[in-house]
């Protein structure tokens, strides 16, 4: 695998708000490369820039308040942050595309399913009008929904929240792009059917060959998913690891007050952000390390300047001061 | 769907006859008609003869089951000051009113429902200001100001238009552009809230994400879930404008059903403000019952349930 180029490869990507109060550094200097079928987890707290360092890959900041301001996005070698907007409509939804945070919603209700996998199959170059229908069943089917010709004519609300997230993934999958982003359902769906959900992703993975990007805050969905983990914190990345490696020796403070706050499975999920302290303001960041109200292990270096880059072992690497 | 249309059927019928029994306890009980009508220096006998002429001397259900019977026959008996039946004269007015109450509608609708998808659209633009600005100042700004500004303008200072009675074409325009006025700064808000709110959903988002045309994004996704609450409103604006005509009739001199609704209540001239009112109501039934079954047209929730 090291010999081969990465499908994706983000560097210094930064997407600011331009707010009332001040500049919102959402996402602020991340770098990362994704390789063919491999899947890469994100990991942090809601309002750490994990959903917006996605939207800003796939082109989609809310505009006019965000901006991606700074860096590159390659995928495949080509920079998407220099395509203009009817390119990216290419590119979207043929070679990257995206699972939204809510399945529940992210299909429109006065439509049929079929007629929104169809919508979208038609998109693709190689598309005729017959053979659409065959072809969205066989997508229903793939995403093991069953009888796929009667649910081809449902609307969503006649299906369960489970079903939906599926059917989503059908139409996420269906222009087989080469990278999708997940972005974890934030909707309480039940976990065996999260679970099995993320089964059928990583089937998917196996027979296409796809890259995926997982952006959650569960370190047991990061155990069970992914190849490697980026740890985000205030929109950068504090540390980066393979997935075993940072189970066995998290590195960063912050990631390792984010394990210990795993809930055990009797314990009641409420208590899953027991770390002490709020993340900061993005727009009133402090100079120095940006964890460091919340540390415990924090010193006089870390309240002035920012952590560099530290190798804990083999393509591992944190921002701490403490770790020098 | 078939279920749901005979459900909201028998409860517009339902509405209906409760309208009917205000109209016929407002008039029985809450004063003596035959008094009203005779004034307060008639004889004795005169009054009982009247009573009697009126069939007001007969028990209450009496006359109530015979007040239904005239109803559903939609006789509403003779006007007393015009020697007329209350439904003749109601149906000869009727058409002004409906013409009137059309046109407003559609300057409404052609209006306003385009401008608040637009500036909803070009969010923060110049259009979107305009627009805003236009929303407010025409629901704030009563109609009944803008027309005598209007009249003053166009008919008294330019002498462009005529600012009196039913005629051609040019006598609509002032008329229907104030009855319409509101309802069109109503229209251009709504519009333009629901069709943000759309834009801001997920499905939109997942339209986009998915790589789809904006144009598909826009006509196809939002516009139909943007249009969903501004049936309910069309529609109830509708039935609005067809009863709510009362003053632009009035300032106008529009021969229509409002005008003659505040003739019957100043002549109490109790068959023809019967008719009217009865006839009003009619009007914001029949329009709600209408836009129901359009919603669950288009609202696949409802008509599947
Ligand atoms: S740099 Fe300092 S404050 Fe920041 S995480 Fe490391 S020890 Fe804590």
């Amino acid at each position: 695998m090291a010999k081969q180029a990465p499908v994706l490869e983000v560097q210094d990507l930064r997407t600011y708000f331009y707010t009332r109060t001040g500049v919102v550094k959402a996402v602020d200097g991340v770098s990362f490369s994704l390789m063919p079928g491999e899947t890469l987890g994100i990991v942090g707290e809601s309002g750490s820039g994990k959903s917006m360092t996605a939207l800003s890959i796939m082109g989609l900041v809310p505009k006019p308040a965000g901006k991606t301001v700074g860096g590159k996005v390659l995928l495949d070698g080509e920079d998407l942050l220099q395509k203009s907007n009817s390119e990216m409509r290419q590119i979207r939804g043929r070679k990257i595309c995206m699972i939204l945070q809510d399945p529940m919603t992210s299909l429109n209700p006065v439509y049929t399913v079929g007629n929104q996998l169809i919508e979208t199959l038609r998109m693709r170059e190689d598309a005729r009008g017959h053979g659409l229908k065959e072809r969205a069943i066989d997508l229903l089917s793939k995403v093991k929904i069953a009888s796929p010709e009667t649910r081809i004519g449902n609307y969503p609300h006649q299906m369960s929240g489970g079903m939906r997230q599926r059917v989503v993934g059908a139409i996420a999958i269906s222009g087989s792009p080469k990278v999708l982003i997940a972005d974890e359902a934030t909707t309480s769906l039940d976990a065996t059917i999260q679970y099995q959900y993320l089964q059928l992703l990583r089937e998917l993975q196996k027979d296409t060959g796809l890259s995926i990007i997982f952006i959650t805050h569960d370190f047991g969905i990061v155990a069970k998913m992914c190849d490697r983990v980026a740890v985000m914190y205030a929109g950068k990345m504090v540390e980066f690891a393979p997935v075993r490696d940072l189970f066995n020796k998290p590195s960063h403070p912050y990631t390792e007050a984010l394990m210990r706050s795993v809930p055990n499975v009797d314990e009641e999920v409420d208590k899953l952000y027991a770390i002490e302290g709020q993340p900061p303001a993005l727009d009133k960041l402090p100079v120095g390390c940006p964890f460091a109200p919340r540390c415990p292990y924090v010193f006089d270096r870390c309240l002035h300047e920012y952590p560099t880059s530290v190798t804990v072992g083999e393509n591992h690497h944190a921002h701490c001061w403490k770790l020098i | 769907m078939q279920r749901y249309i005979l459900f909201r059927g028998i409860q517009a019928l339902f509405t209906l006859w409760i309208l009917s029994l205000a109209i016929f306890l407002s008039v029985h009980l809450t004063g003596d008609p035959a008094q009203y009508l005779l004034g307060s220096e008639a004889g004795r006998t005169e009054y009982e003869q009247l009573k009697k002429n009126l069939g007001l001397d007969r028990p209450l259900y009496i006359q109530y089951i015979d007040f239904m019977g005239d109803v559903v026959r939609a006789d509403f008996g003779k006007s007393h000051i015009l020697g007329r039946s209350a439904r003749e004269v109601l149906m000869e007015r009727f058409p002004a009113t409906l013409q009137l109450a059309s046109a407003a509608f559609l300057i409404a609708l052609v209006v306003g429902i385009p401008l608040g998808i637009v500036s909803a659209v070009k969010r923060d633009t110049p259009i979107d200001m305009f627009a805003k600005f236009f929303a407010v100042l025409g629901i704030a700004t009563p109609g009944f100001w803008i027309a005598i500004m209007l009249i003053l303008l166009f008919g008294a200072i330019l002498g462009w238009l005529p600012t009196f009675g039913r005629g051609g074409l040019d006598h609509f325009v002032l008329p229907s552009f104030v009855l319409g006025w509101a309802a069109m700064a109503g229209m251009v808000r709504l519009g333009r809230s629901s069709m943000l709110e759309v834009l801001d959903s997920e499905y939109v988002k997942f339209a986009r994400v998915k790589g789809l045309s904006e144009r598909l994004v826009i006509f196809k996704h939002a516009l139909k879930n943007a249009i969903i609450p501004l049936l309910t409103f069309s529609g109830l604006t509708l039935a609005g404008l067809l009863n709510g005509s009362v003053a632009v009739e009035v300032v106008f001199a529009w021969p229509g059903i409002g005008r003659l609704m505040l003739q019957g209540i100043q002549t109490r001239d109790f068959p023809i403000v019967q008719a009217t009112v009865l006839a009003a109501g009619l009007f914001y039934i029949l329009t709600a019952l209408l836009v129901d079954i359009l919603y669950a047209y288009v609202n696949p929730k409802i008509r599947y349930e």
